[in-house]
């Protein structure tokens, strides 16, 4: 056991020196363009060029400018923007993450008790009307741009149906801290939680569905029957259980994958100001040494992520932590 | 493939992209002939005749302030059938060629990505050793990287001064760096299967007969392993393009896809973004044909799926 572990956090660290690698052969070697220039974003003096040159060392080779590189990143921490000029990158990024945090692990209890309910519903009541509608809702869901989803909520819960009795209590765009106010923090969140969930709600209800199904087709199925169990109990304890094996491997990828970048665009069109929104400032002003922290960051919790639902899932299921 | 005309769902998908690719190609004609106005030109002082009379297409806002401008709303007419931007463009005439650019992108990273993939999946699998080790390795890679933040990376760098490779040189401008980017992230996810597939497939029985007999390597390749590996892509096929739409939009909404003047459906949504609480249709209009041409794709994908892996069929029905 204790050595599956270590194998698979040996593993996830192989995985984040290459990703670092391959950030850094991005930004620094695409060939192209002169990467001072890059870095220093639009019309830099030529004095930010020179400094931007000497600071990153492109004046030495490629594994020397690496290690410069890393050092800054994760030691020092000491890479500043040279858009903001004096701005400390690091301290930024982790000074935005729990906003980020916030906004993905309520989208996350909300997606999850969703999906649940869409595919069980659809997996009972398979075959009929009810069923194909369902689905094709969640296929709608997966369809859907998330950020587009987000303008129209903006466009309902903001503007065409803020003053109605549906939606009067949607505070204005914007974030408040939990420590602050709890409830303002969470009355500012619905609205993007239930956003970001559309999509998995629809991914994860045809997933369940399916393995629902197929469940339903084992011998042990049968063998519930067989003993006069309830279709409740059958359902709940006995074809759940299996099929939603593979729905916590599938969160936990998602998971990594939304707080890892994947919900940018939700956090800027709800003005909710996370890594993402931050991302975005960065994109617009071409200010590269931001960007590359927010994605050499991102990868690695989506790297730490998946290494713990991997050995989450060894640590649940048997048959894993047996196949040693 | 008698089957999958059988799958009224599927023939709808089909018919609806058809439709949709053949409005979209036909852009410059509706452009010219119908609404008779160049949708790449501002129009910020422009009026319509309605009605007999004649209407500015930017109206003064009617806020106390009289700052910014309304543009003009859906007319019905042939002339700004669905009204206009922020910047007095008709908006049907750019949905449609947004939908060219857009189509245009996404099924050109499809086989772009598609073809590459291939090319890598059969190369490890096929010749399997160090060549496999190193390539399943950078695949594994590409696959841990979140592929959101690959895109966004690549794209800013590239559009931050284009890509000098050899003698080719791409413009920041130019539609190949989205193509190229959209392509590049996807591979992981199709060349890992693929290289399953072929590991699997060389040791059947009827390769290894084939092995047996003398024949080349290239001979089994073409006549015993791609055809499997063409069945495997048809499947991928519209479910990457699905994806690759998706993206596309997403990354022409932060201004790092398609560069203006150009247009896609996601470029317009972003220039819906101001005018959300005034004109939504703006917006609404390229997100609703996103969603009507993925969920096409996307029941593509299961129809194909379906009809080639029975399988599945079974599990899906219940």
């Amino acid at each position: 056991m204790a050595g599956a572990i270590l194998r698979r956090l040996a593993q996830a660290l192989f995985v984040m020196i290459g990703i670092s690698i391959v950030v850094f052969l991005i930004f620094f070697a695409t060939p192209g363009a002169d990467p001072a220039a890059r870095i220093a974003g639009r019309n830099a003096s030529p004095q930010t060029l020179e400094q931007v040159r000497h600071e990153f060392g492109f004046d030495r080779p490629l594994p020397v400018q690496y290690a410069l590189m890393m050092r800054r990143l994760f030691v020092t921490q000491d890479l500043t923007s040279f858009v903001n000029r004096g701005q400390r990158v690091v301290p930024t990024v982790m000074a935005a993450a729990p906003v980020t945090l916030s906004l993905v692990v309520g989208a996350a209890v909300i997606w999850v008790l969703g999906g649940i309910a869409l595919g069980v519903a659809a997996a009972l009541t398979r075959g009929t009307i009810i069923d194909r509608t369902l689905m094709a809702l969640g296929m709608v869901g997966i369809a859907a741009p998330a950020f587009w989803v987000a303008e129209m909520m903006n466009l309902l819960t903001q503007s065409r149906l803020h003053d109605t009795w549906l939606f009067r209590w949607v505070p204005p765009l914007g974030y408040t801290k939990l420590s602050v106010d709890p409830g303002g923090w969470a009355l500012h969140l619905v609205i993007p939680w239930c956003t970001l969930a559309i999509l998995y709600i629809g991914l994860y209800g045809r997933v369940l569905r399916n393995s629902l199904i197929e469940a339903y087709r084992e011998p042990y199925i049968r063998t519930a029957r067989a003993k006069g169990l309830s279709e409740t109990r059958i359902l709940l304890r006995h074809a759940l259980r299996t099929a939603l094996v593979g729905f916590v491997s599938l969160f936990g990828l998602d998971f990594g994958a939304l707080v890892g970048g994947g919900a940018v665009l939700t956090e800027v069109i709800f003005g909710l100001p996370g890594v993402g929104k931050l991302t975005v400032d960065a994109l617009q002003n071409l200010d590269l040494p931001f960007i590359m922290a927010t994605v050499m960051y991102a990868a690695i919790f989506v790297v730490l992520a998946n290494a713990a639902v991997d050995i989450l899932y060894a640590v649940l299921d048997p048959r894993v932590r047996h196949a040693e | 493939m008698r089957r999958i005309w059988r799958d009224k769902a599927a023939l709808l998908a089909a018919l609806v992209l058809a439709a949709l690719l053949v409005a979209c190609a036909a852009a410059p004609l509706y452009a010219r002939l119908v609404s008779g106005t160049d949708p790449f030109r501002s129009n910020i002082t422009g009026t319509i005749m309605l009605d007999g009379h004649a209407t500015q297409v930017l109206q003064p806002s009617p806020g106390g302030l009289q700052l910014g401008v309304t543009p003009i709303g859906p007319s019905w007419h042939a002339q700004y059938l669905l009204g206009a931007d922020g910047l007095g463009r008709d908006l049907a005439a750019r949905l449609l060629y947004g939908g060219r650019t857009s189509l245009l992108i996404a099924g050109a990273a499809t086989l772009c990505c598609l073809a590459l993939a291939t090319l890598l999946g059969i190369v490890a699998g096929y010749f399997g050793g160090i060549v496999d080790a190193i390539l399943a390795r950078l695949l594994d890679l590409l696959w841990a990287f979140p592929v959101f933040l690959l895109a966004i990376s690549l794209s800013i760098v590239l559009i931050s001064g284009g890509l000098q490779l050899g003698p080719l040189h791409i413009e920041a401008d130019s539609l190949a760096l989205p193509v190229s980017v959209i392509a590049v992230i996807f591979i992981p996810y199709v060349a890992r299967p693929i290289r399953g597939q072929v590991i699997t497939l060389q040791r059947s029985e009827f390769v290894l007969a084939a092995i047996g007999i003398g024949a080349p390597s290239w001979r089994i390749l073409a006549r015993d392993i791609m055809p499997h590996v063409a069945t495997t892509l048809a499947v991928f096929a519209p479910l990457v393009m699905a994806l690759n739409l998706l993206t596309e939009s997403a990354l022409s909404f932060l201004s790092i896809g398609v560069q203006p003047p150009a247009a896609s459906w996601g470029t317009i949504i972003q220039d819906g973004q101001e005018l959300l609480y005034t004109r939504p249709l703006v917006a609404l209009a390229p997100g609703l044909a996103i969603v009507l041409v993925v969920v096409a794709l996307n029941t593509l994908g299961d129809a194909f799926r379906d009809a080639l892996d029975p399988q599945a069929r079974l599990r899906g029905r219940g």
